[in-house]
């Protein structure tokens, strides 16, 4: 097809600052970054090719294999996640009074900032702090936990905050899937005698299957990806415990200013991200398309 | 709901049936609340616990059971944060941050969108299909080379340079596009017998017809650009620079022990997002419509 020069040169006028913006701070960053992970660069002088160098030195460096370990572990958060959301979003999708001052309490969290959420999280955790003291006083403990000082915990906890933030945002996203849901199916269900758990099962969780697919590849890649928790929270530690493959990254980047390290570890992380992109559409496309 | 109120009369509950399920009903309702509750004390209780303690003026900070109340309230907390650390100084950069993102997304997404939406190009369809595949590339770790891009145009510790990475984003230019698609192709064509050109269409028509996607961009992209904290943390180098959700963590740091400064801190920053958030709420809890597809 043919368009007029005029027609051409109008549409690039307004479309001129948006492509300009998103060559230099979205594709740049992953064309330049693809090949700064095969250099050594450290800002001053210029990127110096190394071919396989920094992959080799991530696969035996221990740290790096235990922030993809932790990486891994981090994906628990998904199902953990999708189910309480799905959960929030059936028992706020209704017109009871003051239900939509639950749904703002539930959405809360997603509109404070990580920083923020991370000085509070530091109250709730330390070791006289409201969680403790609410576990021993029902007796669940008799020491206090050292929720981010302890290394065998202190993921775990980073963890429950990226759940516990999380949430809400997810909540929204399902509600949305359910109210689109046309109650007749429900009504007509209802006459033919189905109880509220079979309609769940039957109707709402399969009729909600694409939103499901969609907030669980976003919750996955959003686990892979997972580390302003850690930055805010542990810094990586105790004992390096908490970090995580991007924490590893930034903390290679931003700190050593060691960038064909850092942008080899983020390489990877990209590459699982597409991995996982690919295995969750693959097999949990719902057959229905 | 409707769909209730048009169902023929007998296949409504009948209403002796309904009577009889009185009891039952309060009582499922009952356990709804409940349930509901319990929920919503564990995503807030955290944020009262920090206000409790930043409005409190004695005691102990980490006492048990944890006080519901604040003991003896008052706002010296939050006089002594002002005191010792230029809270102000975090507003004014927060406020021009979000300022400036704000106003630099709605120009740059709706200018980009009016083609996208509503003019025949060549490279249309690929301009789009770029656009899209920004939101699947793992933009996260975009950081680091953005670092060096803004630090090679010098424009570190400058608002220019937080700002700058964020004007441009899919999800702006795709909410504007849904917007101007809405727009009835008769305004436009009325408008260029008139004699307009593209600009005045853009600008006269589609901008007034879009307010309401203006409206819901302009907020959510406030509450992210309010919010963001690695970035900015990592442009900014020096104090006076830092924005809100940066200052604070490095309140925690300068306050270290000082339980209730570092909670005034925190009450400090989020105040006003979470004010906001309460008078804008349905932009949030509705779904975003089309966005979300």
């Amino acid at each position: 097809m043919k368009y007029s020069s005029k027609a051409n040169l109008t549409a690039y006028a307004f479309l001129t600052p948006a492509i300009a913006l998103l060559l230099v701070f979205s594709f740049w960053p992953v064309g330049f970054g693809s090949y700064i992970a095969f250099t050594k660069y450290n800002l001053i002088d210029a990127p110096q090719w190394v071919g396989l160098d920094n992959f080799r030195e991530l696969l035996d460096d221990e740290l790096f294999l235990l922030s993809l370990k932790n990486s891994a572990i981090y994906l628990l958060v998904v199902p953990i996640i999708q189910v309480f959301a799905i959960l929030l979003a059936v028992l706020v999708n209704n017109n009871l009074p003051g239900i939509k001052y639950f749904r703002a309490a539930y959405y809360l969290p997603v509109v404070t900032t990580v920083s923020v959420i991370g000085v509070i999280w530091n109250f709730m955790y330390t070791e006289d702090g409201a969680l403790n003291g609410i576990l021993r006083w029902l007796h669940i403990v008799n020491e206090p936990i050292g929720f981010l000082n302890d290394d065998r915990i202190a993921l775990l906890a980073v963890m429950f905050v990226t759940i516990w933030r999380g949430l809400g945002w997810y909540m929204v996203l399902y509600l949305a899937g359910l109210q689109a849901i046309s109650q007749d199916v429900y009504e007509a269900a209802t006459l033919d005698g189905a109880n509220a758990w079979q309609k769940f099962w039957r109707i709402t969780v399969p009729l909600l299957m694409p939103t499901i697919l969609l907030c669980s590849i976003m919750s996955v890649l959003a686990a892979v990806k997972a580390f302003e928790e850690v930055q805010i929270m542990t810094q990586g530690g105790p004992y390096q415990s908490t970090f995580t493959a991007l924490y590893y990254a930034y903390e290679f980047g931003m700190k050593s200013l060691n960038f064909g390290r850092a942008l080899a570890a983020s390489f990877i992380v990209s590459l699982f991200c597409m991995a996982l992109a690919w295995l969750n559409f693959r097999y949990l496309t719902p057959k229905t398309k | 709901m409707t769909d209730i109120t048009t169902l023929p009369a007998s296949a409504a509950t009948p209403a002796t049936r309904s009577k009889t399920f009185n009891y039952q009903r309060w009582l499922n309702r009952s356990l709804h609340y409940l349930v509901l509750s319990a929920l919503a004390v564990i995503t807030v209780y955290p944020f009262w616990w920090t206000l409790v303690t930043a409005v409190s003026t004695a005691g102990k900070v980490y006492a048990f059971p944890p006080a519901l109340l604040p003991t003896e309230p008052g706002l010296q907390n939050f006089l002594e944060v002002f005191q010792t650390i230029n809270v102000w100084a975090f507003y004014k950069n927060s406020i021009l941050i979000s300022g400036a993102t704000v106003v630099g997304t709605l120009i740059i997404c709706s200018l980009a969108a009016y083609p996208i939406a509503r003019m025949r190009f060549a490279g249309r369809n690929f301009v789009f299909g770029a656009i899209v595949a920004t939101m699947i590339l793992p933009s996260e770790v975009n950081f680091l080379i953005n670092f060096i891009t803004v630090s090679k145009l010098g424009l570190t510790d400058t608002i220019s340079g937080v700002v700058l990475p964020n004007l441009a984003g899919a999800v702006g230019i795709f909410l504007m596009k849904q917007a101007f698609e809405a727009v009835p192709q008769d305004l436009i064509d009325a408008a260029k017998v008139d004699g307009a050109n593209e600009w005045e269409v853009f600008w006269k028509i589609m901008l007034p017809l879009a307010k309401p996607a203006l409206g819901a961009l302009a907020i959510l992209t406030l509450v992210s650009a309010w919010n963001q904290y690695i970035w900015p943390s990592i442009v900014m180098t020096s104090v006076e620079n830092f924005p809100l959700s940066v200052g604070v963590s490095y309140l925690k740091g300068a306050f270290s022990f000082k339980t209730r400064l570092v909670a005034a801190g925190a009450v400090l920053t989020v105040l006003p997002i979470l004010i906001m958030f309460l008078f804008t709420q349905r932009y949030f809890l509705r779904g975003f419509e089309g966005a979300v597809k």
